[in-house]
């Protein structure tokens, strides 16, 4: 078995998000979960975001002042611990996420990803898959 | 990168949600990162395999056309857990024929579909170090 | 190997297919809506308990809080954990699986 030697002290995680914000409670479970995992002096290499998960990543995002601002809290988390935010590009696409890059290969009038975020190639949740300790999917 | 085994466990009907295509696609890409990858279709995940499927007057790509192309990506080894299939009222006939050329065995024409009980599922997964459900 | 179900086992079949293919001394994580399969006097409530047998069954509190419900709805035998267990069984168990 690959990384049986490790110590338990100190892991690397992935986190895999497959559902958008605000339907879903995945998003939310991710999030909690991701700051337990850095509580507890662990580190998180990257939340990967696939499927509607990619929807996590516009910065458009404006909820009523009363309700949690879910992307705004995935940028903080990254910024405050340094956390590598991903989202499939394929699925972003898809789904109208884009960053400057792609907006203006696609000739779109904007882009809408978030700060904290990037765009990134599918094998990205092959790569954290196979560098981290544990991997952990929420989703639907 | 170091290799590790994954398995893309498929428990989703095809077209009904866009589940299906997109973890396929994850199962390509690990294939191609050349991880060692191996896909079971167990509950509704079994009705991806059905032949026939025709979704393109709904505009829907049949991606479950490009399950012909997993060999090519040295995905061999398929599995399907015969427990789900009986309770959908699904035989082995009813599944789309998918061969793979075993080179380790001169290149014979092999059927790219096993067909395992609970028992052996129960297993495969175990035995993975990654499991990635769709 | 730590298996995590999130759906209500009134609604899908994740958490059957979970109890079905998951290896004995697996531990099963319930999150999100599958912790009403944590409660007393529902119609799977027996099966989970069968399934302590060999397998140890496990609750979000938050998310069992959520939804109304405390330690005293729930099958004897359940143990229940909040987001720092929930990390501490990710670090015990190496294999984790989702049962989407």
């Amino acid at each position: 078995m690959i990384n049986s030697q490790l110590s338990t002290h100190h892991m690397k995680f992935a986190v895999l998000v497959n559902e958008g914000p605000y339907t879903h409670q995945a998003s939310d479970s991710a999030y909690h979960f991701a700051k337990a995992v850095l509580r507890q002096g662990h580190e998180v290499l990257r939340v990967f975001f696939y499927h509607d998960g990619v929807n996590n990543s516009t910065r458009l995002t404006t909820p009523p002042q009363d309700d949690r601002n879910i992307t705004q809290r995935w940028t903080d988390l990254a910024s405050d611990h340094n956390i590598d935010l991903a989202v499939c590009v394929a699925a972003a696409q898809r789904r109208g996420i884009v960053d400057s890059a792609e907006a203006r290969r696609n000739e779109k009038d904007t882009d809408n990803i978030a700060e904290g975020f990037r765009i990134a190639g599918l094998g990205q949740l092959i790569d954290m898959a196979v560098k981290a300790d544990r991997l952990v999917t929420f989703g639907d | 990168m170091s290799k590790k085994r994954i398995v893309c466990l498929n428990r989703r009907a095809p077209h009904g949600t866009n589940y299906p295509q997109e973890g396929f696609e994850v199962a390509l890409i690990g294939a191609a990162f050349d991880q060692d990858v191996a896909i079971a279709f167990v509950d509704d995940g079994v009705f991806q395999l059905k032949s026939e499927q025709n979704p393109r007057n709904l505009g829907l790509k049949n991606f479950t056309r490009s399950f012909g192309a997993l060999a090519d990506y040295e995905i061999c080894e398929v599995y399907v857990e015969i427990e789900s299939l009986t309770e959908r009222g699904l035989v082995e006939d009813d599944l789309m024929t998918l061969i793979w050329e075993d080179e380790d065995d001169g290149d014979i024409e092999k059927p790219l579909l096993r067909f395992v009980g609970q028992d052996e599922m129960s297993q495969i997964i175990s035995e993975a170090d990654v499991v990635l459900n769709f | 190997m730590l298996h995590i179900v999130n759906k209500s086992p009134f609604e899908k079949n994740s958490l059957a297919s979970c109890l079905r293919l998951s290896a004995e001394e697996s531990t099963i994580l319930l999150i999100e809506d599958a912790v009403y399969a944590a409660l007393v006097n529902t119609s799977v409530s027996e099966s989970v308990h069968r399934a302590m047998d060999e397998k140890r069954i496990v609750a979000l509190e938050p998310d069992l809080a959520a939804r109304g419900f405390d330690a005293n709805h729930l099958i004897n035998g359940v143990e229940l954990v909040d987001y720092d267990g929930f990390v501490t069984l990710t670090v015990d168990n190496p294999k984790i699986q989702s049962w989407l």
